[in-house]
């Protein structure tokens, strides 16, 4: 099926309760840019029967209150959430892509807080300098929010730095841990397990409960990372 | 107006229906592992569906409430008592002045429930009062209960002339759930996307073996004990949206069924989720349960669910008549 000629998708069922629309199949910015222009639009339609609408890299998902759903849509019968999410999806026309924000992000490159730099580099056989300035050279997307509360998945990194999760995930990955899986690179929001290569840490609290809105990067925003030095970090840092 | 925790149990935590509409930023939705179960104890007292209820985990905590409220329990039975009365399940119950409610056997279940007429006086955090155990946000201070905790109650409505009146603990009526939790049958599944990429030796193995709930588990998944599965072919996906109820199956061949606490998205194949109708029943299947599964229709997925919430909401017409009926009596 076709939401126009730019944007073949196919539905598959999530369960009894939830859709996942697919866009493509790979990390890329064409794919990402569909899945923001359905995800706005999708937001836009949002009415009472819809609980979530989740982007991902090349799919939104969206979870209903399938009881809701029912009650509100007698009229479907065969197959009530794939018929509304056909519904809506029909009257997709892609709009103007409200663009994220650009997000400078200051992250400490310091050893003792980039705890697999070392073995990155001599696996590599490249100096920590280098891989410092190689996560630096690019602007990175946010491509999707999960896993924990506001944990955000960005990329690409350059080929070079691409690096496989670690065989053993550490028990506790400190918040504001800034890590690279594959190609991806994210920051750990909150204290907790993780397999991502620590590179860096930044003083900024990526999730507040108590601001009001919680999370800092949302979905289609873009990221420069800014180097500071471990001094920098400290009078930054404000977690206890 | 209040509860206080005299002991702690070993789980216990608040939760509504959950947190919906922040998913996007990786906040999950939590809420109560079973909806039935805490939609049954807030009609008996008159609450709308989605209000705050305490949900308890065997050992549960010891409670003393400090003004006369109804409560209702539901779910789990863990021989609730008032200062030597048995209370049971699916009914409402007066509670005096000074009551401490505990709990002292596992007779069966897994997650027992409290509700209190008017709900809890707590903020809600993100529109929901549900905790929030990853963002350590919600519920009460984002925690389970714990000794020394004092729980609001928005209910100031004094029942000691009633209370002197009524020779039970209990309210005369009571709610019959068994037809909802189909025990000692299999567990209904529907396929999932990546479903196809089982090998047939695996599918079968799914459908035709037991499996055992691990001691492992927890709010947010718990893990099957069993045949372990194989995929044709090696996968590797793109991280996506998961939701309750899917099972995932994790690279060393071993099943992870997503729970209240899951995590909003996830990268391994989700070969099949439990349908809504038998979420509670799950929720209600404790560490070392054992479970079957069977594959039914999307058709069947979504009646059950219908029905079994059309009955509950004809449940909370006669609950609220009951109750209204009862009030007028001694003028509340």
């Amino acid at each position: 099926m076709k939401l126009s000629n730019q944007f073949p998708y196919s539905l598959y069922q999530l369960g009894d309760h939830a859709v996942t629309i697919e866009l493509g199949f790979t990390i890329d910015e064409t794919t990402h840019e569909k899945v923001m222009q359905v995800f706005q639009y999708l937001q836009l339609q949002k009415t009472p029967e819809i609980r979530d609408i989740i982007p991902a890299y090349a799919s939104v998902s969206i979870v209903f209150d399938l009881y809701k759903l029912m009650l509100d849509y007698p009229e479907l019968t065969e197959n009530p959430m794939m018929e509304r999410v056909n519904d809506l999806l029909s009257g997709f026309v892609p709009s103007d892509l409200v663009r994220g924000t650009l997000k400078r992000i200051p992250v400490c490159y310091d050893l003792s807080l980039a705890l697999d730099m070392e073995a990155m580099a001599s696996q590599k056989k490249m100096f920590i300098s280098d891989l410092v300035e190689l996560h630096l050279s690019v602007i990175y997307k946010v491509y999707m929010i999960g896993f924990i509360p506001g944990f955000a998945y960005m990329g690409k990194v350059p080929d070079l730095l691409v690096t496989p999760r670690k065989a053993e995930p550490r028990r506790r990955v400190e918040a504001g841990s800034i890590g690279i899986a594959g190609a991806q690179t994210g920051i750990y929001p909150l204290a907790c397990p993780g397999g991502w290569n620590i590179i860096g840490r930044t003083p900024l609290q990526m999730f507040d409960a108590n601001r009001q809105k919680p999370v800092l990067l949302e979905p289609g925003d873009r990221v420069q990372f800014e180097p500071i030095s471990l001094k920098d970090f400290n009078l930054l840092n404000h977690r206890i | 107006m209040s509860i206080e925790i005299l002991k702690a149990g070993i789980a216990d935590s608040i939760h509504d229906t959950g947190r919906y509409g922040y998913q996007f930023q990786g906040i999950n939705p939590a809420g109560v592992m079973d909806p039935l179960a805490a939609m049954v104890a807030n009609f008996l007292v008159g609450n709308p569906a989605g209000e705050a209820v305490i949900e308890f985990h065997f050992p549960a905590a010891v409670l003393q409430f400090d003004k006369t409220m109804i409560g209702a329990l539901s779910g789990a039975d863990f021989s609730a008592s008032i200062h030597g009365i048995d209370i049971p399940l699916n009914t409402p119950f007066l509670i005096a002045k000074g009551d401490i409610l505990q709990f002292t056997h596992l007779q069966n279940g897994a997650c027992c429930y409290l509700a209190l007429r008017g709900g809890l006086a707590i903020e809600p955090w993100l529109n929901s009062k549900s905790t929030n155990a990853a963002a350590a946000m919600g519920g009460w201070c984002g925690r389970f209960l714990k000794k020394g905790d004092v729980l609001p109650v928005q209910d100031t409505t004094d029942y000691a002339e009633a209370i002197s009146h009524s020779k039970e603990k209990t309210l005369p009526w009571k709610l019959y759930l068994k037809d909802f939790y189909r025990t000692n049958q299999p567990v209904r599944l529907l396929s999932g996307h990546e479903w196809e990429l089982l090998t047939e030796e695996s599918k079968l193995k799914l459908l035709k073996s037991a499996f055992t709930i691990s001691a492992q588990s927890n709010r947010m998944a718990y893990r099957l004990q069993g045949g372990r599965l194989q995929t044709i072919n090696p996968v590797s996906m793109l991280s996506s949206a998961v939701t309750k109820g899917t099972l995932q199956l994790l690279p060393n061949g071993q099943l992870a069924l997503l729970m209240a606490d899951h995590q909003t998205t996830g990268g391994y194949p989700r070969i099949a989720h439990v349908i809504s109708a038998d979420v509670p029943v799950l929720a209600q299947s404790g560490p070392l349960s054992s479970i079957h599964f069977t594959l039914v229709s999307q058709q069947t997925a979504t009646q059950a669910f219908k029905k079994q919430q059309d009955a509950l909401y004809s449940m909370q017409k006669g609950c609220d008549l009951q109750l209204n009926r009862w009030l007028i009596n001694f003028s509340l």
